[in-house]
């Protein structure tokens, strides 16, 4: 990280603050508790502005720009929350409700899913388009994790950070569009693979019920949050 | 090589052809050698030998002559100004080809060159298709090729061949219409270890075959005007990214890149001057996707095809994360022109704001299907009524697709409108890369916008949420209309989706993908709603086979 040359000032939500010019317009909304959705992003991990969910609107801009990847700059005004904002986020947490088969009753993660709570804090009660309920595989030939696709919400976090921090490569995606799915090695059975180091680090930055550890019943997989720090901190020495 | 072997080399190469006083020339590009053009010219070959003609008269193998609805075409008497254009042909014709030579035309084959289609075309892009042998060099140096680039390199300084890019007001040919002097100036200024030129040549659009039929025609004419940019942003460094779909058209890149080394047009130290420049091909694997610039980078670097956000744009950090200029095959075509002739000789074709001309594929229900060059500013209507010649079968027109998934459907209504970047922008289509689809009152528009979205929905690339669920839901709506099983509400989410892709996709494939049906809808509304409201089509198409029929 570059020492800071000419930090930049800029309003959020009408407030002022701060910020490096290396600094995202979704790091400066963390450092000061301003909450915007996402899913695909973790700090620790580098960014990818998939899951669309931290769009924000920025003056002078007509587009919305994804918070997670925009810089910050001098004399921005960002609004993180609006009416339309709302409307798109709760649209495309729908969306990635109706991909899959997410039944959270039965789901290892109620309770603390990532989706679950921000389709809660969204306001969402259904889902106003037909599931897919596409056929998709579970993949417990692990030791002691399992893949259940039928949760899984390609947010590729499990590639990233077992690429970026754990510098294993096991995971990575195949296939287009919704027929992507994330695979270990080249799609063989995760129990198999070869690169696999089975540390974990995939099963405690899903935001789902997608990876999970073996014995785990309905509600009882917690991910353990005391692993997020840890991972910034790798990333910060990492750099 | 220096300028005087280069002259002399097209000297010589012009002598060699003065002793033919006849020529044959046979279209060898894709859409002819698929209806065997190939037999043809080995027809005439060996017609020719047997007759002993060998030192006066020679079948030559060219690039697109543009009618490819009418191929494999033919033509004779272009050195002796009776020139007649033959369509058709097969390898039985020849011998009665060559007997006509100088007299009267083989009347039944003969396609008249006296109609729009030929005489509304002007040609910058495709001067030499159809002309020159795609797979001599000698004969585009003949044909002033690398004239341009000599004349940059030796009398025009990397700053003056940006401005006469500039001054030409060319605009990226990929669609996006880009003015492509500016994007030239600002990889010119940005700062990397090193540079890149790519060229753009993943052309996907259903129905779009203009880059295919340049780079088979007149491969030549690309490596030199992307030997230009590199002369002008300062790259070492070129790939051509081709879709393997095209495999003659990466055959006769490879010779062509493989001509120019020998000839020491590419490579180290070109002309005798400071400047090197190598270019490899890079293929595609089939992903419609790695059109976008971001996903194409992506693919040349060995990684899965799929975009990133912009900023930063490749101009700034693209290719190994350097400076990178990106542009399409058509682009990169105008440049050696535009430095021959001026940046401002350019500018006098076409509209204020679109310069110069546009190659466009016209495919569909039209009489003339295949490949024409335009001045910029030409209407809709003389597209397709005069140059496409109508609608065969004395059906109706109903509209016309411009710029493939991300473009939109025409009615009638604005037909009289010009062709250019901004007015079809305006129209609620786009330019695209030069794809025409012309559709009759056969074809049912909800069915059209849902072949379109199907094409979006199976080639996104599943990165981000908008696109990769967003298509398969207006996908999933659009069918559920065609089978007559949609209710209005169904209607009003298709609208909300729309909305949704086009503000929130990561790239112009989901931002665009709503296209087709946002304009059916403008324009077609009345369809949706009989297929909603009374459960009928008014073209007959939906709900005769499970998904309707496809287009």
């Amino acid at each position: 990280m570059t020492p800071s040359t000419g930090v930049k000032t800029l309003k959020i939500d009408g407030r002022d603050f701060s910020a490096r010019p290396d600094e995202t317009i979704l790091d400066v909304a963390r450092e000061n508790k301003i909450f915007i959705p996402r899913m695909c992003e973790l700090n620790g991990l580098s960014t990818v502005g998939a899951c669309r969910l931290c769009l924000v609107e920025v003056k002078g801009s007509n587009k919305l720009l994804p918070s997670c990847v925009t810089h910050v700059e001098e004399g921005m005004e960002v609004t993180t929350t609006s009416e339309r904002l709302t409307h798109y986020r709760r649209m495309i947490v729908e969306l990635l409700f109706s991909e899959r088969n997410h039944v959270c009753s039965v789901c290892v993660s109620n309770g603390h899913c990532e989706l679950q709570n921000l389709a809660q804090k969204l306001g969402i009660t259904h889902v106003r388009f037909p599931y897919r309920n596409p056929k998709v595989e579970v993949d417990a030939s692990h030791e002691r994790f399992v893949i259940d696709h039928n949760r899984c919400i390609l947010c590729t976090r499990c590639v990233r950070v077992c690429d970026e921090i754990e510098g294993a490569h096991t995971w990575d995606i195949m296939g287009r569009g919704v027929d992507a799915k994330v695979i270990t090695d080249l799609n063989q059975p995760w129990g198999s693979s070869a690169t696999c180091t089975g540390c974990g680090k995939c099963v405690h930055v899903c935001p789902t019920g997608a990876l999970f550890e073996k014995g785990r019943s309905v509600a009882e997989m917690e991910k353990r949050r005391s692993f997020l720090p840890y991972l910034t901190l790798m990333r910060e020495e990492h750099e | 090589m220096t300028p005087d072997e280069l002259l002399e080399i097209a000297e010589t190469e012009r002598e060699s052809q003065k002793r033919f006083t006849h020529r044959v020339n046979v279209c060898l590009a894709a859409g002819c050698v698929s209806c065997q053009s190939q037999a043809v010219k080995d027809a005439l070959d060996s017609d020719i030998a047997r007759r002993g003609w060998g030192d006066h008269c020679q079948a030559k193998g060219v690039g697109c002559m543009g009618l490819c609805s009418e191929g494999p075409l033919v033509s004779t008497g272009v050195l002796t100004g009776n020139d007649r254009l033959y369509k058709r042909v097969a390898a039985a014709d020849a011998a009665e080809i060559l007997d006509s030579i100088d007299g009267a035309p083989v009347s039944r084959l003969r396609c008249p060159t006296d109609v729009p289609f030929f005489q509304r075309q002007k040609k910058i892009v495709l001067e030499n298709s159809g002309v020159i042998d795609p797979e001599r060099i000698e004969d585009y140096i003949a044909a002033e090729g690398y004239q341009a680039l000599i004349q940059a390199l030796t009398e025009m300084t990397p700053r003056e061949v940006v401005e006469q890019v500039m001054a030409s007001g060319l605009r990226g040919r990929g669609g996006a219409g880009y003015p492509t002097g500016l994007k030239w100036s600002t990889v010119a200024k940005s700062f990397g270890v090193q540079k890149f030129v790519i060229c753009n040549a993943d052309e996907g659009d259903p129905g779009a075959f203009m880059d295919r039929s340049v780079l088979e025609s007149d491969p030549h004419r690309v490596l030199e005007g992307m030997l230009i940019a590199a002369y002008a942003v300062g790259s070492s460094d070129g790939y051509i990214y081709v879709r393997a779909e095209y495999p003659l058209a990466i055959k006769r890149l490879r010779a062509a890149i493989r001509q120019a080394e020998r000839a020491g047009l590419l490579g180290a130290n070109i002309c005798g001057t400071r400047f090197s420049f190598k270019i490899d091909l890079r293929l595609g694997a089939g992903a419609f996707v790695c059109g976008e610039e971001t996903a194409l980078i992506a693919s040349v670097e060995g990684k899965r095809g799929t975009p990133r956000a912009r900023p930063p744009y490749p101009a700034m950090e693209g290719l190994q994360g350097q400076p990178t200029l990106i542009n399409n095959v058509e682009t990169f075509a105008n440049i050696a022109p535009i430095i021959r002739k001026g940046g401002e000789w350019y500018a006098q074709v076409g509209t204020e704001k679109s310069k110069g001309t546009k190659v466009f594929a016209l495919a569909g229900r039209v009489q003339n299907t295949g490949l024409v060059e335009v001045p910029m500013g030409i209407t809709l209507r003389e597209m397709v009524f005069e140059i496409g010649g109508g609608i065969p079968d004395g059906r109706k027109f109903k509209a016309v697709q411009t710029g493939g998934p991300s473009g939109g459907c025409l009615p009638e209504e604005v037909l009289d409108q010009p062709v250019d970047y901004e007015s079809l922008a305006r129209l609620g289509s786009i330019m695209g890369s030069g794809g025409m689809i012309v559709i009759d009152e056969s074809s049912c528009m909800v069915d059209v916008a849902k072949y379109f979205m199907d094409f979006c929905m199976t080639e996104s690339c599943g990165k981000c949420t908008p696109c990769r669920v967003g298509t398969y839901q207006m996908h999933r709506i659009l069918s559920s209309i065609t089978e007559m099983t949609a209710t209005p509400q169904d209607l009003a989410m298709l609208e909300e989706f729309c909305d949704l892709l086009k503000h929130t996709s990561l790239c112009g494939l989901g931002q665009s993908a709503p296209n087709p049906v946002v304009s059916t809808l403008k324009s077609f509304a009345a369809e949706y709603k009989s297929h909603i409201e009374d459960h009928t089509c008014p073209a007959g198409v939906c709900g005769k086979q499970p998904g309707g029929a496809r287009t």
